[in-house]
């Protein structure tokens, strides 16, 4: 029993009054752009011209919806040899119906060609124009907001204290 | 002939506006209370013809009597549900004289109680009319919960009445006394309760539950029939807070009361409905089993104890 009765009536009236007396956070979300937390995961962008066609990327990919086409070029490079061999991009499409935003490409990657991008309207009547091939894929790149700066109290970056030790000795 | 024919058309419009204020009050203020913003977009100014949109809405939806329900009474039920409280309408006072009233009659109180127990048929009408055992199980519920409350219901009505000594609602209000809010405040909490255990309302809507019955005897209604129930209901909630008002609160009566009385009347029924609004809000659904606890372990002695106060205050005094 409670000490006094009828006191979780009047608590109850009053959590909802006070919560009524205060502003709601509801972000009107057509009219108002809502504030999306750093490194929010809205979609894949591609930066095609880091882009080797390594491939790490689509075989890392869990339910492989990356799909890669290339073909290579001889560049014939004065004062060398022989022609060097080039990989050249054709195709780079992800199918987002597919996609479960787990971001391991990303990470796979080793040349920085693929990054997160916090745009998120890009909902299709069909199901099949979700696949988005490269020149989207690059579009989305001028998305990309610059990384975070490194925490002042952290510890610094690896070669920043590689460098430092070269310099001292 | 020209009279009647001006009273009815006030009840009228009092009859279409006050419940829409009360909806869209509601829409708003149950909002608020749980966080949220509400209807936002109908009508562009923070959705204030968001009911208007749902009526339009309800007005274009298919009309659908099942297969094995009862078509008349069917069809008839909605129609049963809103009529008793029009009809009390027209007896609550807005202010003193009879030209603030819809129709003054010697024995009001009476009236409006015996009209508004009306409101059981109808829902019995619904439940058992739509071949649904979800519906049937509402009905039967309401059933227990309306006959049961309408006894403490009565029982506070009686006491301001014998208070007062009168049946009349204009004599309640001018009878009262600003210090009756204390003496009858045990009744004034009984009828509040038991009134909205009458309308239905949450935390007193066992005979909806909608986690529990699917929808309670609306379950196979659909449209403008639905929009009846739901109208019915605000409706509800408007005449048991002007009742409130009347019977407890000392209607038209406060500061500066001889030219805006009637200003009085309409604050404090909005003020009562905002109650019932935001107890709506705070409050869990009430077991069956504790519905009846509340209603004979607590109203009716509650209440059984006012009248005797009353009476006794009544012949010492």
């Amino acid at each position: 029993m409670e000490a006094i009765p009828g006191k979780g009536l009047a608590k109850g009236l009053a959590v909802t009054a006070r919560t009524m007396a205060h502003r709601a956070h509801t972000q009107q979300y057509p009219d108002v752009e809502p504030d999306l937390p750093p490194r929010s995961r809205g979609v894949i962008a591609l930066f095609e011209e880091n882009c080797t066609v390594c491939m790490l990327c689509a075989r890392e990919c869990p339910d492989w919806c990356i799909y890669i086409d290339s073909h290579k070029e001889e560049v014939v490079v004065p004062g060398a040899a022989r022609p060097r061999q080039r990989n050249v991009l054709d195709r780079f499409a992800i199918d987002f119906s597919l996609c479960m935003y787990c971001g391991i490409c990303i990470e796979a990657c080793p040349f920085d060609a693929l990054y997160w991008s916090p745009e998120f309207e890009y909902a299709e009547y069909d199901i099949r124009d979700l696949l988005h091939e490269k020149d989207r894929l690059r579009e989305w790149m001028w998305t990309v907001p610059p990384p975070p700066a490194h925490d002042p109290m952290g510890e610094p970056a690896k070669e920043e204290s590689v460098a430092a030790r070269k310099a001292a000795r | 002939m020209i009279e009647v024919i001006i009273r009815v058309l006030g009840v009228v419009v009092a009859f279409l506006t006050l419940p829409l204020l009360v909806g869209q009050a509601e829409h708003k203020v149950m909002a608020h209370m749980q966080g949220r913003l509400g209807p936002m977009y109908a009508g562009a100014f923070h959705g204030w013809a968001q009911l208007i949109a749902d009526g339009v809405k309800f007005v274009q939806k298919e009309d659908i009597v099942p297969a094995d329900a009862d078509r008349p009474v069917f069809r008839l039920a909605p129609v049963i549900a809103l009529l008793p409280y029009l009809v009390a309408l027209l007896f609550i006072p807005l202010g003193p004289g009879d030209w603030m009233v819809g129709q003054p009659i010697d024995i009001g109180l009476f009236v409006v109680l015996a009209v508004v127990g009306v409101g059981v048929v109808a829902v019995l009408m619904a439940a058992w009319s739509s071949a649904n055992k979800y519906s049937l199980l509402g009905g039967l519920r309401a059933a227990a919960q309306l006959l049961g409350y309408e006894l403490p219901f009565v029982l506070s009505a009686a006491s301001v009445a014998m208070a007062a000594g009168t049946l009349s609602l204009s004599g309640i209000v001018a009878a009262w006394r600003p210090w009756w809010l204390l003496w009858q405040l045990p009744a004034m909490v009984v009828f509040f309760v038991s009134g909205l255990a009458e309308i239905r309302r949450p935390p007193f809507d066992m005979p909806i539950a909608d986690s529990e019955l699917v929808f309670g005897y609306l379950t196979e209604y659909t449209g403008l029939r639905f929009a009846f129930f739901l109208l019915a209901e605000y409706v509800g909630i408007v005449v048991i807070s002007a009742l409130t008002t009347v019977l407890f609160l000392g209607g038209w009566k406060g500061p500066f009361d001889a030219p805006m009385g009637w200003l009085w009347t309409l604050v404090k029924t909005f003020a009562v409905s905002f109650v019932v609004i935001w107890v709506r809000v705070a409050y869990p659904r009430l077991r069956e089993d504790q519905l009846q606890r509340l209603c004979w372990l607590v109203l009716v002695p509650v209440s059984l104890g006012q009248l005797v106060l009353t009476a006794g205050v009544r012949v010492l005094a």
